[in-house]
Protein backbone atom coordinates (compact mmCIF):
# COMPACT_ATOMS: atom_id res chain seq x y z
CA UNK A 1 0.00 0.00 0.00
CA UNK A 2 2.83 2.19 0.68
CA UNK A 3 4.31 1.73 -2.27
CA UNK A 4 2.18 4.34 -4.04
CA UNK A 5 3.27 7.84 -3.83
CA UNK A 6 -0.46 9.15 -3.59
CA UNK A 7 -1.22 6.89 -0.90
CA UNK A 8 1.97 7.96 1.02
CA UNK A 9 0.96 11.68 0.38
CA UNK A 10 -2.77 10.98 1.79
CA UNK A 11 -1.20 9.19 5.01
CA UNK A 12 1.35 11.90 5.64
CA UNK A 13 -1.06 14.54 5.14
CA UNK A 14 -3.68 13.08 7.56
CA UNK A 15 -1.08 12.88 10.31
CA UNK A 16 -0.09 16.12 9.65
CA UNK A 17 -3.75 17.68 9.91
CA UNK A 18 -4.85 16.08 13.10
CA UNK A 19 -1.79 17.59 15.25
CA UNK A 20 -2.02 21.33 13.64
CA UNK A 21 -5.50 21.47 14.67
CA UNK A 22 -5.75 21.76 18.32
CA UNK A 23 -2.68 23.51 17.96
CA UNK A 24 -3.80 26.26 15.41
CA UNK A 25 -6.58 26.69 18.00
CA UNK A 26 -4.10 27.70 20.10
CA UNK A 27 -2.62 30.20 17.47
CA UNK A 28 -6.30 31.68 16.85
CA UNK A 29 -7.29 31.82 20.52
CA UNK A 30 -4.01 33.50 21.29
CA UNK A 31 -3.72 35.90 18.31
CA UNK A 32 -0.58 34.18 17.34
CA UNK A 33 -0.96 33.93 13.90
CA UNK A 34 2.21 36.33 12.85
CA UNK A 35 4.34 34.41 15.41
CA UNK A 36 3.52 31.23 13.28
CA UNK A 37 4.69 32.66 10.32
CA UNK A 38 8.17 33.67 12.19
CA UNK A 39 8.50 30.12 12.73
CA UNK A 40 7.80 28.71 9.68
CA UNK A 41 10.13 31.25 7.88
CA UNK A 42 12.64 30.97 10.16
CA UNK A 43 12.56 26.70 9.35
CA UNK A 44 14.52 27.47 5.82
CA UNK A 45 17.71 28.18 7.90
CA UNK A 46 16.82 25.28 9.37
CA UNK A 47 16.61 23.31 5.76
CA UNK A 48 19.96 25.29 4.62
CA UNK A 49 22.34 24.83 7.96
CA UNK A 50 21.10 21.07 7.58
CA UNK A 51 22.40 20.69 4.05
CA UNK A 52 25.75 22.93 5.06
CA UNK A 53 26.04 20.61 8.01
CA UNK A 54 24.98 17.30 6.42
CA UNK A 55 22.30 16.35 9.55
CA UNK A 56 18.45 15.10 9.53
CA UNK A 57 16.59 18.03 7.82
CA UNK A 58 13.28 17.90 10.38
CA UNK A 59 15.80 18.00 13.14
CA UNK A 60 17.60 21.13 11.88
CA UNK A 61 14.38 22.55 11.22
CA UNK A 62 12.75 21.95 14.69
CA UNK A 63 15.79 23.54 16.97
CA UNK A 64 16.42 26.51 14.33
CA UNK A 65 12.50 26.85 15.07
CA UNK A 66 13.24 26.62 18.70
CA UNK A 67 15.96 28.69 19.28
CA UNK A 68 13.87 31.93 16.47
CA UNK A 69 10.96 30.94 19.57
CA UNK A 70 13.06 31.60 22.62
CA UNK A 71 15.11 34.35 20.67
CA UNK A 72 11.61 36.48 20.37
CA UNK A 73 11.04 36.22 23.64
CA UNK A 74 14.17 37.57 24.95
CA UNK A 75 14.11 40.24 22.62
CA UNK A 76 10.53 41.08 23.47
CA UNK A 77 11.92 41.43 26.99
CA UNK A 78 14.88 43.87 26.22
CA UNK A 79 14.43 45.24 22.97
CA UNK A 80 12.51 48.43 22.75
CA UNK A 81 10.68 47.41 19.92
CA UNK A 82 7.18 46.02 19.41
CA UNK A 83 5.94 42.90 19.48
CA UNK A 84 5.22 42.76 15.44
CA UNK A 85 8.01 44.89 14.24
CA UNK A 86 10.39 42.01 15.90
CA UNK A 87 8.41 39.04 14.34
CA UNK A 88 8.74 40.41 11.13
CA UNK A 89 12.52 41.45 11.52
CA UNK A 90 12.83 37.62 12.84
CA UNK A 91 10.10 36.04 10.27
CA UNK A 92 11.72 37.59 6.72
CA UNK A 93 15.96 38.47 7.96
CA UNK A 94 15.93 34.09 8.88
CA UNK A 95 14.15 33.71 5.12
CA UNK A 96 16.64 35.62 3.31
CA UNK A 97 19.25 34.17 5.55
CA UNK A 98 18.14 30.99 4.56
CA UNK A 99 17.99 31.47 1.10
CA UNK A 100 21.43 33.11 0.69
CA UNK A 101 22.96 30.32 2.10
CA UNK A 102 21.46 27.84 -0.27
CA UNK A 103 22.70 29.82 -2.74
CA UNK A 104 26.11 29.92 -1.35
CA UNK A 105 26.38 25.93 -1.73
CA UNK A 106 26.76 25.81 -4.96
CA UNK A 107 27.79 22.09 -5.12
CA UNK A 108 24.11 21.19 -3.76
CA UNK A 109 21.75 21.13 -6.27
CA UNK A 110 18.12 21.94 -3.88
CA UNK A 111 14.84 21.91 -5.18
CA UNK A 112 14.38 25.03 -3.27
CA UNK A 113 10.00 25.35 -4.73
CA UNK A 114 10.05 22.02 -2.81
CA UNK A 115 10.96 23.58 0.77
CA UNK A 116 8.87 26.70 0.08
CA UNK A 117 5.60 24.97 -1.00
CA UNK A 118 6.04 21.58 0.03
CA UNK A 119 6.38 18.12 -2.09
CA UNK A 120 3.79 16.07 -0.34
CA UNK A 121 4.14 13.85 -3.45
CA UNK A 122 7.43 12.90 -2.35
CA UNK A 123 7.29 11.76 1.17
CA UNK A 124 9.23 8.44 2.12
CA UNK A 125 8.14 5.77 4.37
CA UNK A 126 10.59 6.89 7.08
CA UNK A 127 9.11 10.37 6.68
CA UNK A 128 5.95 9.26 7.22
CA UNK A 129 7.19 7.12 10.48
CA UNK A 130 8.63 10.84 11.23
CA UNK A 131 5.20 12.50 11.18
CA UNK A 132 2.85 10.02 13.07
CA UNK A 133 5.57 9.39 15.99
CA UNK A 134 6.35 12.81 16.12
CA UNK A 135 2.55 13.97 15.57
CA UNK A 136 1.47 11.16 18.54
CA UNK A 137 4.23 12.95 20.49
CA UNK A 138 3.10 16.40 20.24
CA UNK A 139 -0.30 15.33 20.85
CA UNK A 140 0.74 13.24 23.86
CA UNK A 141 2.37 16.26 25.63
CA UNK A 142 -0.61 19.16 24.24
CA UNK A 143 -2.80 16.55 26.28
CA UNK A 144 -0.79 16.69 29.53
CA UNK A 145 -0.52 20.59 29.76
CA UNK A 146 -3.63 21.06 28.37
CA UNK A 147 -5.22 22.59 31.55
CA UNK A 148 -2.43 24.76 32.51
CA UNK A 149 -1.85 26.41 28.88
CA UNK A 150 -5.78 26.67 28.43
CA UNK A 151 -6.31 28.03 31.87
CA UNK A 152 -2.99 30.37 30.98
CA UNK A 153 -4.68 31.26 27.59
CA UNK A 154 -8.19 32.91 29.33
CA UNK A 155 -5.93 34.50 31.84
CA UNK A 156 -2.20 34.74 32.38
CA UNK A 157 -2.46 35.48 36.57
CA UNK A 158 -5.81 33.52 37.39
CA UNK A 159 -3.39 30.28 35.95
CA UNK A 160 -0.08 31.51 38.38
CA UNK A 161 -2.57 32.55 41.30
CA UNK A 162 -4.05 29.33 41.23
CA UNK A 163 -1.05 26.92 41.25
CA UNK A 164 -0.63 26.06 38.17
CA UNK A 165 2.37 26.05 35.84
CA UNK A 166 1.54 29.18 32.76
CA UNK A 167 5.28 29.76 32.61
CA UNK A 168 6.23 26.32 31.97
CA UNK A 169 3.03 25.40 29.16
CA UNK A 170 4.02 28.52 27.71
CA UNK A 171 7.46 27.52 26.90
CA UNK A 172 6.44 23.54 26.12
CA UNK A 173 4.04 24.87 23.59
CA UNK A 174 6.85 27.06 21.81
CA UNK A 175 8.87 23.73 21.59
CA UNK A 176 5.29 21.62 19.84
CA UNK A 177 4.84 24.81 17.74
CA UNK A 178 8.47 24.16 16.29
CA UNK A 179 7.99 20.32 16.44
CA UNK A 180 4.98 20.51 14.21
CA UNK A 181 6.54 23.24 11.72
CA UNK A 182 9.39 20.57 11.03
CA UNK A 183 7.67 18.03 10.40
CA UNK A 184 4.63 19.77 7.98
CA UNK A 185 7.18 21.46 6.35
CA UNK A 186 7.18 18.70 3.86
CA UNK A 187 3.42 18.84 3.51
CA UNK A 188 2.68 22.79 2.59
CA UNK A 189 6.34 24.21 2.33
CA UNK A 190 7.74 27.16 4.36
CA UNK A 191 5.34 29.81 3.37
CA UNK A 192 2.00 28.00 3.67
CA UNK A 193 2.35 26.19 7.18
CA UNK A 194 0.51 29.25 9.08
CA UNK A 195 -2.71 28.32 6.74
CA UNK A 196 -2.76 24.44 7.77
CA UNK A 197 -2.71 25.57 11.29
CA UNK A 198 -4.95 28.79 10.91
CA UNK A 199 -7.69 28.15 8.67
CA UNK A 200 -9.33 24.64 9.85
CA UNK A 201 -9.39 25.81 13.55
CA UNK A 202 -11.48 29.22 11.46
CA UNK A 203 -13.71 26.98 10.08
CA UNK A 204 -13.71 24.84 13.49
CA UNK A 205 -14.80 28.16 15.78
CA UNK A 206 -18.09 28.35 13.71
CA UNK A 207 -19.25 24.62 15.14
CA UNK A 208 -18.11 24.19 18.63
CA UNK A 209 -19.69 24.80 21.58
CA UNK A 210 -16.34 24.17 24.18
CA UNK A 211 -12.56 24.60 23.37
CA UNK A 212 -12.45 20.64 23.05
CA UNK A 213 -14.94 20.47 20.28
CA UNK A 214 -13.13 23.01 18.57
CA UNK A 215 -9.84 21.28 18.55
CA UNK A 216 -11.32 17.87 17.43
CA UNK A 217 -13.41 19.80 14.81
CA UNK A 218 -10.25 21.69 13.38
CA UNK A 219 -8.28 18.26 13.16
CA UNK A 220 -11.61 17.48 11.38
CA UNK A 221 -11.42 19.75 8.79
CA UNK A 222 -7.69 19.73 8.51
CA UNK A 223 -8.19 15.70 7.49
CA UNK A 224 -11.15 16.71 4.62
CA UNK A 225 -8.58 19.67 3.67
CA UNK A 226 -5.89 16.98 2.97
CA UNK A 227 -7.94 14.82 1.22
CA UNK A 228 -10.00 17.25 -0.91
CA UNK A 229 -6.75 19.40 -1.62
CA UNK A 230 -5.18 16.08 -2.58
CA UNK A 231 -7.76 14.71 -4.79
CA UNK A 232 -7.98 18.12 -6.08
CA UNK A 233 -4.34 18.36 -7.49
CA UNK A 234 -4.43 14.59 -8.78
CA UNK A 235 -7.61 16.11 -10.97
CA UNK A 236 -6.24 19.42 -11.89
CA UNK A 237 -2.79 18.93 -12.05
CA UNK A 238 -2.01 21.60 -9.46
CA UNK A 239 0.68 21.82 -7.23
CA UNK A 240 -0.29 19.34 -3.93
CA UNK A 241 0.53 21.89 -0.85
CA UNK A 242 -0.96 25.31 -2.32
CA UNK A 243 -3.76 22.58 -3.13
CA UNK A 244 -4.55 21.74 0.44
CA UNK A 245 -4.31 25.42 1.16
CA UNK A 246 -7.11 25.95 -1.23
CA UNK A 247 -9.15 23.16 -0.63
CA UNK A 248 -9.40 24.31 3.22
CA UNK A 249 -9.79 27.98 2.43
CA UNK A 250 -13.09 26.16 0.46
CA UNK A 251 -14.58 24.85 3.35
CA UNK A 252 -14.14 27.78 5.51
CA UNK A 253 -16.14 29.88 3.00
CA UNK A 254 -18.64 26.91 2.65
CA UNK A 255 -18.93 26.74 6.34
CA UNK A 256 -20.66 30.63 5.98
CA UNK A 257 -22.90 30.06 3.61
CA UNK A 258 -25.37 27.30 4.55
CA UNK A 259 -26.18 29.43 7.41
CA UNK A 260 -26.69 32.32 5.18
CA UNK A 261 -29.24 30.20 2.66
CA UNK A 262 -30.66 28.69 5.68
CA UNK A 263 -32.06 31.90 7.09
CA UNK A 264 -32.51 32.97 3.81
CA UNK A 265 -34.94 30.06 3.05
CA UNK A 266 -36.95 31.15 6.52
CA UNK A 267 -37.19 34.85 5.69
CA UNK A 268 -38.10 34.19 2.58
CA UNK B 1 4.97 51.00 43.91
CA UNK B 2 4.50 49.79 47.23
CA UNK B 3 6.67 50.15 50.44
CA UNK B 4 6.05 49.62 54.14
CA UNK B 5 3.13 47.45 53.59
CA UNK B 6 2.46 45.37 56.03
CA UNK B 7 -0.76 43.61 57.16
CA UNK B 8 -2.33 39.49 57.61
CA UNK B 9 -5.01 38.31 56.64
CA UNK B 10 -6.81 35.58 58.88
CA UNK B 11 -9.63 32.92 58.42
CA UNK B 12 -13.11 34.41 58.21
CA UNK B 13 -11.57 38.02 58.14
CA UNK B 14 -12.49 40.54 55.60
CA UNK B 15 -9.71 42.65 54.33
CA UNK B 16 -10.37 45.71 51.88
CA UNK B 17 -7.29 47.88 50.07
CA UNK B 18 -8.23 51.06 49.28
CA UNK B 19 -6.39 54.27 47.16
CA UNK B 20 -6.22 56.28 44.03
CA UNK B 21 -5.43 54.89 40.86
CA UNK B 22 -1.76 53.53 40.21
CA UNK B 23 -1.57 53.38 44.31
CA UNK B 24 -0.42 49.87 44.49
CA UNK B 25 -3.31 48.09 45.49
CA UNK B 26 -3.99 45.17 42.77
CA UNK B 27 0.26 45.26 42.92
CA UNK B 28 0.15 44.17 46.56
CA UNK B 29 -2.45 42.49 46.39
CA UNK B 30 -0.63 40.40 43.32
CA UNK B 31 2.16 39.94 45.74
CA UNK B 32 0.27 38.20 48.50
CA UNK B 33 -1.33 36.07 45.29
CA UNK B 34 2.47 35.38 44.56
CA UNK B 35 1.90 36.41 41.23
CA UNK B 36 4.46 39.01 41.65
CA UNK B 37 7.47 38.26 43.60
CA UNK B 38 8.14 41.54 45.92
CA UNK B 39 12.08 42.99 45.13
CA UNK B 40 11.92 43.28 48.95
CA UNK B 41 10.46 41.80 51.88
CA UNK B 42 8.40 38.89 52.03
CA UNK B 43 4.50 37.32 51.20
CA UNK B 44 4.11 34.23 53.66
CA UNK B 45 1.22 31.82 52.81
CA UNK B 46 0.21 29.07 54.80
CA UNK B 47 1.65 26.06 52.87
CA UNK B 48 -0.58 24.29 50.61
CA UNK B 49 -2.86 27.25 50.88
CA UNK B 50 -6.38 26.67 48.58
CA UNK B 51 -6.02 30.23 46.70
CA UNK B 52 -9.06 31.76 44.18
CA UNK B 53 -8.44 34.80 42.34
CA UNK B 54 -10.75 37.17 40.55
CA UNK B 55 -8.91 39.46 38.41
CA UNK B 56 -9.92 42.73 37.85
CA UNK B 57 -10.69 42.64 34.07
CA UNK B 58 -10.54 39.29 32.37
CA UNK B 59 -11.13 39.21 28.57
CA UNK B 60 -12.74 35.66 26.90
CA UNK B 61 -11.20 36.22 23.15
CA UNK B 62 -14.41 36.07 20.93
CA UNK B 63 -12.43 33.15 19.25
CA UNK B 64 -12.06 31.43 22.12
CA UNK B 65 -15.83 29.16 22.14
CA UNK B 66 -16.54 28.42 26.24
CA UNK B 67 -19.69 28.37 28.29
CA UNK B 68 -20.19 28.77 31.77
CA UNK B 69 -20.25 25.33 32.70
CA UNK B 70 -16.50 25.02 31.01
CA UNK B 71 -15.18 28.00 32.38
CA UNK B 72 -15.91 26.94 36.38
CA UNK B 73 -13.21 23.52 35.42
CA UNK B 74 -10.39 26.24 34.25
CA UNK B 75 -8.23 25.43 37.06
CA UNK B 76 -9.60 22.57 38.32
CA UNK B 77 -11.23 19.11 37.65
CA UNK B 78 -14.67 19.89 39.12
CA UNK B 79 -18.06 17.85 39.47
CA UNK B 80 -21.57 18.16 38.55
CA UNK B 81 -22.57 18.76 41.79
CA UNK B 82 -19.82 21.45 42.68
CA UNK B 83 -21.07 23.14 39.23
CA UNK B 84 -24.57 23.02 40.94
CA UNK B 85 -23.66 24.47 43.95
CA UNK B 86 -21.47 26.82 43.15
CA UNK B 87 -23.74 28.20 40.53
CA UNK B 88 -26.87 28.04 42.89
CA UNK B 89 -25.15 30.04 45.41
CA UNK B 90 -24.52 32.69 43.15
CA UNK B 91 -27.87 32.23 41.41
CA UNK B 92 -26.72 32.07 38.11
CA UNK B 93 -27.67 28.62 37.64
CA UNK B 94 -30.22 28.96 34.30
CA UNK B 95 -26.86 29.71 32.46
CA UNK B 96 -25.05 26.98 33.09
CA UNK B 97 -25.17 26.44 29.13
CA UNK B 98 -24.52 29.87 27.91
CA UNK B 99 -21.66 31.17 25.86
CA UNK B 100 -19.37 33.24 28.18
CA UNK B 101 -19.80 36.49 25.85
CA UNK B 102 -23.32 36.55 26.20
CA UNK B 103 -23.17 37.42 29.79
CA UNK B 104 -24.07 40.65 31.45
CA UNK B 105 -21.49 42.65 33.35
CA UNK B 106 -23.29 41.60 36.80
CA UNK B 107 -23.70 38.14 35.41
CA UNK B 108 -19.92 37.58 34.64
CA UNK B 109 -19.18 38.78 37.94
CA UNK B 110 -21.23 36.18 39.71
CA UNK B 111 -19.53 33.26 37.60
CA UNK B 112 -16.02 35.28 38.22
CA UNK B 113 -17.27 34.77 41.81
CA UNK B 114 -18.77 31.28 41.89
CA UNK B 115 -15.97 29.61 39.54
CA UNK B 116 -13.61 31.23 42.59
CA UNK B 117 -15.79 29.27 45.37
CA UNK B 118 -16.34 26.24 43.64
CA UNK B 119 -13.24 24.32 45.26
CA UNK B 120 -14.15 25.69 48.64
CA UNK B 121 -10.87 28.63 49.00
CA UNK B 122 -9.27 29.17 51.88
CA UNK B 123 -8.34 32.56 50.62
CA UNK B 124 -10.25 34.44 48.26
CA UNK B 125 -8.88 37.23 46.45
CA UNK B 126 -11.09 40.09 44.68
CA UNK B 127 -10.44 42.67 42.68
CA UNK B 128 -13.07 44.48 42.19
CA UNK B 129 -14.12 46.02 38.42
CA UNK B 130 -13.83 49.64 37.89
CA UNK B 131 -16.70 49.56 35.96
CA UNK B 132 -19.32 46.86 34.34
CA UNK B 133 -21.69 46.38 36.99
CA UNK B 134 -24.51 48.65 38.34
CA UNK B 135 -25.04 49.47 41.78
CA UNK B 136 -27.56 47.43 42.84
CA UNK B 137 -25.54 44.64 40.96
CA UNK B 138 -22.71 45.36 43.56
CA UNK B 139 -24.27 45.31 46.59
CA UNK B 140 -26.01 42.12 45.70
CA UNK B 141 -21.83 40.76 45.20
CA UNK B 142 -21.64 42.10 48.93
CA UNK B 143 -24.29 40.10 50.34
CA UNK B 144 -22.70 37.58 48.21
CA UNK B 145 -19.46 37.65 49.38
CA UNK B 146 -20.71 38.29 53.27
CA UNK B 147 -22.57 34.34 52.54
CA UNK B 148 -19.45 32.83 51.14
CA UNK B 149 -17.22 34.12 54.29
CA UNK B 150 -19.71 32.54 56.37
CA UNK B 151 -20.47 29.48 54.54
CA UNK B 152 -16.19 28.70 54.01
CA UNK B 153 -14.81 30.67 56.61
CA UNK B 154 -12.08 32.07 54.22
CA UNK B 155 -10.37 34.90 54.73
CA UNK B 156 -11.37 37.67 52.13
CA UNK B 157 -8.93 40.31 50.41
CA UNK B 158 -10.96 42.74 48.28
CA UNK B 159 -9.57 45.82 46.38
CA UNK B 160 -11.89 48.95 45.87
CA UNK B 161 -11.78 50.98 43.69
CA UNK B 162 -13.93 53.45 45.44
CA UNK B 163 -12.15 55.54 48.30
CA UNK B 164 -15.10 56.23 50.26
CA UNK B 165 -17.29 53.40 49.86
CA UNK B 166 -16.89 50.29 50.88
CA UNK B 167 -18.69 46.89 52.12
CA UNK B 168 -19.46 47.33 55.55
CA UNK B 169 -18.75 43.75 56.72
CA UNK B 170 -14.81 44.69 55.83
CA UNK B 171 -12.70 43.80 59.15
CA UNK B 172 -10.43 45.96 57.93
CA UNK B 173 -9.69 48.77 55.67
CA UNK B 174 -6.15 50.10 54.31
CA UNK B 175 -5.77 52.95 51.98
CA UNK B 176 -2.25 52.59 50.32
CA UNK B 177 -1.10 55.02 47.92
CA UNK B 178 2.65 53.48 47.86
CA UNK B 179 2.44 52.68 51.30
CA UNK B 180 0.03 52.72 53.93
CA UNK B 181 -1.83 56.04 54.26
CA UNK B 182 -3.99 54.59 56.99
CA UNK B 183 -6.21 52.08 57.99
CA UNK B 184 -9.18 51.31 60.40
CA UNK B 185 -12.70 49.53 60.35
CA UNK B 186 -15.43 51.38 58.33
CA UNK B 187 -18.69 53.11 59.34
CA UNK B 188 -21.74 51.58 58.11
CA UNK B 189 -23.74 53.46 56.31
CA UNK B 190 -27.14 53.13 58.29
CA UNK B 191 -25.32 54.91 61.16
CA UNK B 192 -25.07 57.94 59.08
CA UNK B 193 -28.51 59.51 58.33
CA UNK B 194 -27.01 61.15 55.00
CA UNK B 195 -25.72 58.21 52.93
CA UNK B 196 -28.67 56.36 53.97
CA UNK B 197 -31.13 59.33 52.41
CA UNK B 198 -28.30 58.57 49.87
CA UNK B 199 -28.58 55.17 49.24
CA UNK B 200 -31.40 54.17 50.44
CA UNK B 201 -32.51 51.44 53.40
CA UNK B 202 -32.59 48.50 51.80
CA UNK B 203 -29.10 48.38 50.52
CA UNK B 204 -27.49 50.77 53.13
CA UNK B 205 -26.73 48.11 55.02
CA UNK B 206 -24.21 46.25 52.64
CA UNK B 207 -22.14 49.58 52.39
CA UNK B 208 -19.31 50.89 54.69
CA UNK B 209 -18.14 54.14 54.76
CA UNK B 210 -14.75 54.62 54.98
CA UNK B 211 -13.15 57.93 57.05
CA UNK B 212 -9.48 58.88 55.94
CA UNK B 213 -7.25 60.11 58.60
CA UNK B 214 -4.12 61.22 56.63
CA UNK B 215 -1.29 62.74 58.06
CA UNK B 216 -0.13 63.74 55.24
CA UNK B 217 -0.62 64.47 51.16
CA UNK B 218 1.17 63.32 48.09
CA UNK B 219 2.48 65.96 45.70
CA UNK B 220 2.29 65.49 41.59
CA UNK B 221 6.32 64.98 42.11
CA UNK B 222 5.64 61.40 44.22
CA UNK B 223 7.18 63.90 47.24
CA UNK B 224 5.41 63.43 50.28
CA UNK B 225 4.25 66.68 52.32
CA UNK B 226 3.58 66.64 56.01
CA UNK B 227 -0.09 68.22 56.49
CA UNK B 228 0.34 70.61 59.67
CA UNK B 229 -2.58 69.12 61.44
CA UNK B 230 -2.23 71.90 64.61
CA UNK B 231 -3.57 74.71 62.31
CA UNK B 232 -6.65 72.61 61.45
CA UNK B 233 -7.61 72.11 64.76
CA UNK B 234 -6.24 68.23 64.55
CA UNK B 235 -4.42 66.28 67.13
CA UNK B 236 -1.90 64.41 65.90
CA UNK B 237 0.70 62.46 67.13
CA UNK B 238 4.25 63.66 65.95
CA UNK B 239 6.29 60.65 65.22
CA UNK B 240 4.26 58.97 62.46
CA UNK B 241 4.18 55.07 61.60
CA UNK B 242 4.39 55.67 58.29
CA UNK B 243 8.23 57.34 58.91
CA UNK B 244 8.71 54.61 60.82
CA UNK B 245 7.19 51.86 58.73
CA UNK B 246 9.10 53.05 55.47
CA UNK B 247 12.38 53.20 57.26
CA UNK B 248 12.78 49.36 58.22
CA UNK B 249 10.01 46.80 56.48
CA UNK B 250 9.25 47.17 53.04
CA UNK B 251 6.76 45.59 51.05
CA UNK B 252 5.75 42.66 53.40
CA UNK B 253 2.29 40.80 52.90
CA UNK B 254 1.49 38.39 55.14
CA UNK B 255 -1.36 36.36 54.51
CA UNK B 256 -2.26 33.73 57.32
CA UNK B 257 -5.55 31.93 55.86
Amino acid sequence: MLDDFFTRALISGIGVAIVTGPLGCFIVWRRLAYFGDTLSHSALLGVALALLLEVNITLAVFFISVFVAFALLLLQQRASLSSDALLGLLAHSSLAIGLVVLAFMTWVRVDLMGFLFGDILSTTALEIGIIWFGGFFVLLVLFCIWRDLFASTVSYEVALAEGLSPDRANAIFMVLMASVIAISMKIVGVLLITALLLIPAATARAFSKGPEQMAILASAFGVISVFGGLLGSLEFDTPAGPSIVVAALLIFILSFVPKKLFVGARNG
Amino acid sequence: MVRGVTFSIGFGEIVTLIGPNGSGKSTTAKMALGVFKPDEGKAYRRKDLRISYVPQKLVVDWTLPINVKRFLSLTNSVSEEEIDKALTSTEILHLINSEIRTLSGGEFQRLLLARALIKLPQLLVRDEPVQGVDFNGEIALYQLIEKIRRELGCGILLISHDLHVVMSKTDRVICLNGHVCCSGTPATVTSNPEFRALFGERVAGELGFYEHKHDHEHLPDGSIRRVDFSQRGDLIDSDSPILREKSNKKGKVKSDA
